[in-house]
Parts: C-alpha cells; structure tokens; sequence
C-alpha cells in the first residue's frame, strides 16, 4: 500500500484542482490551480525528479499562475461571478467523470502494470545529468524548435494583447 | 547502471509507492479536468481544466520514467511543460483580446463565426 506521504499529497492534488474548477471567485481558483501544480512537483519529488520539480514549481508556480491572476484581475466583471451553468449539464458532466474513473482505472488495474516496475522505494533512479545530456545531443534540434516556438507564443500573446485604439490616441497627440 | 542507487543509500526518501499508484492518481486528474471542460463555460475555468490535464500526463511521464527507469520520459516531461507555458501565454492572450470584443468571457456568447 502507499505511504502516507503520497497520500497527503495526492489529496492536496486532486482537492485542490476540485477547488480551482468550483470556486467561487476565479482568484481563489487560480491560487487553486497553482497549488495543484505544486502538488503535482511534489509528486514528482516522491519519483526522485528533482529537476523536473524544480522545473515544474519554477514554470507553472512561477510563471503560468502569476499570469493567470494577472488576467483575471484584468477580465475582473460582474460577469464572473454569475454562475450559468444548467443542472442538467453539470450532472452529465459529473456522470462522466465517474465513468470515466471506473472505466480507466478499473482498465488499469486489469492492465497487468500492477506491480509490474516493483517498488519505487528500492529499484534504481534516473540521475538528472542524463537529462542534460539527451537535451544537448539527440534532443537538441527538438530544443532549438523549443525555444523557437516559445518567442513565437511570447510575441503572438503581445501581438495578440496589444490595443491599437490607444496606440492611435497617442499618435494623435503627438 | 552507473547511477544505480539503493534505498539503504537514500535517508530522505522512505518511498513505498509503486507506478499504478501515481498513474490512478493521473486518471483522477484527467477526469476532473475533463468534467470541467464539458461543465464550465467560463473561458478562464477552461484554461484551468487543459492545464490539470497536461500536469496529469506530465505525471504519468514521469511515473514511467521512474519505473522503467529512462531519463527520456523526464526529458519529455520538461519539454511538455515548456510548451504548455507557451499555450498559456497564447490562450490568455485570446481571452483578453474575446473580453474586449465581447465585455464577457463566457465562451457560449462568442458567437461571430457561428454558421
């Protein structure tokens, strides 16, 4: 059975995600979802991938939850906080959910992966160096398009965020 | 294995866990996320719900990377965050600019390129 540890962070993980989706105030859901995330890197933690927990804390914390609150501040209406969604859907949903749990858990569990990779506890780790050195040789070009794609999305969110009636006002007095 | 390291080595870490574990774990995280995308119609909810689904396949990358154990499951898994915080920066980016249009974020009232 598991130990107590991935117990509490698994509850952290999923209640908090519950909380980020039905919360109220987007804000409070937003604060939901970033510790989600960080549950998630302490899932990571208890697979012995500090590195990409690191990552993941650095990334989603960081950076994805900040701009997401800064958003919400920005979209900040009355329009949030009526909620207008119909019984009937939400039952569907949460129906399917369900479904969904059983249906690929109850797979799982039929899959033969159980106990298939032993205990966590004592086989053998990845050393994170590895990490670094697949980066920089096999993976490199898919690096390079990596970092390409990332100051595309950045300039596509400016462009996409930039308010050319403003611009135009300053234009004008000037 | 040159990295190979056995528990009695490891003082920090008394890990009893096994792979299906964090894979049910990923399952449960996969479904809320998709009950929020059918449920929620609130744009910022649905960026929520897509950001819980990818960290629940991040998860089970890494869990298989564990198990195997293979450092191209981890590699994988920060490549996938990179390109997420992207899709962030991108979908937020869209909601601002369909706020502006609409003064609403509920996707059921962008209805421009309805047929």
């Amino acid at each position: 059975m598991a130990d107590p540890i991935f117990i509490a962070v698994a509850v952290l993980t999923v209640g908090a995600a519950i909380i980020a989706l039905e919360a109220r105030e987007l804000v409070y859901g937003a604060v939901a979802l970033a510790i989600s995330m960080l549950g998630i890197a302490g899932f990571f933690l208890l697979l012995d991938a500090p590195f990409v927990a690191m990552f993941q804390i650095a990334v989603y914390v960081g950076a994805v939850a900040v701009l997401i609150i800064f958003t919400v501040m920005l979209v900040r209406t009355q329009a949030l906080f009526t909620t207008k969604e119909d019984k009937k859907r939400k039952s569907a949903g949460i129906a399917l959910m369900l479904i969904m749990m059983t249906s690929l858990g109850s797979l799982l569990l039929v899959s033969g992966l159980n106990g298939q990779f032993g205990n966590f506890g004592v086989s053998p780790t990845v050393d994170f160096t590895e990490i670094g050195k697949l980066m920089l040789t096999y993976y490199a070009p898919a690096l390079i398009i990596m970092g390409l794609t990332l100051a595309g999305a950045v300039i596509a969110a400016l462009a996409l965020a930039r308010r050319e009636d403003v611009e135009q006002q300053h234009e004008r007095a000037d | 294995m040159r990295h190979l390291r056995l528990r009695a080595e490891r003082t920090w870490n008394n890990n009893m866990s096994e792979l299906i574990d964090f894979l049910i774990v990923s399952i449960v995280l996969v479904a809320i996320g998709i009950y929020g995308l059918i449920v929620k119609r609130n744009a910022i909810r649905m960026l929520f719900s897509i950001e819980i689904i990818a960290n629940a396949a991040n998860l089970t990358l890494v869990a298989f990377s564990r198990g195997l154990p293979n450092a191209q499951g981890q590699t994988f898994a920060l490549f996938s965050i990179a390109i997420a915080a992207a899709e962030v920066a991108v979908g937020l980016g869209l909601i601002i600019v369909a706020y502006r249009l609409y003064k609403e974020i509920d996707v059921a009232e962008f209805r421009s390129l309805r047929g």
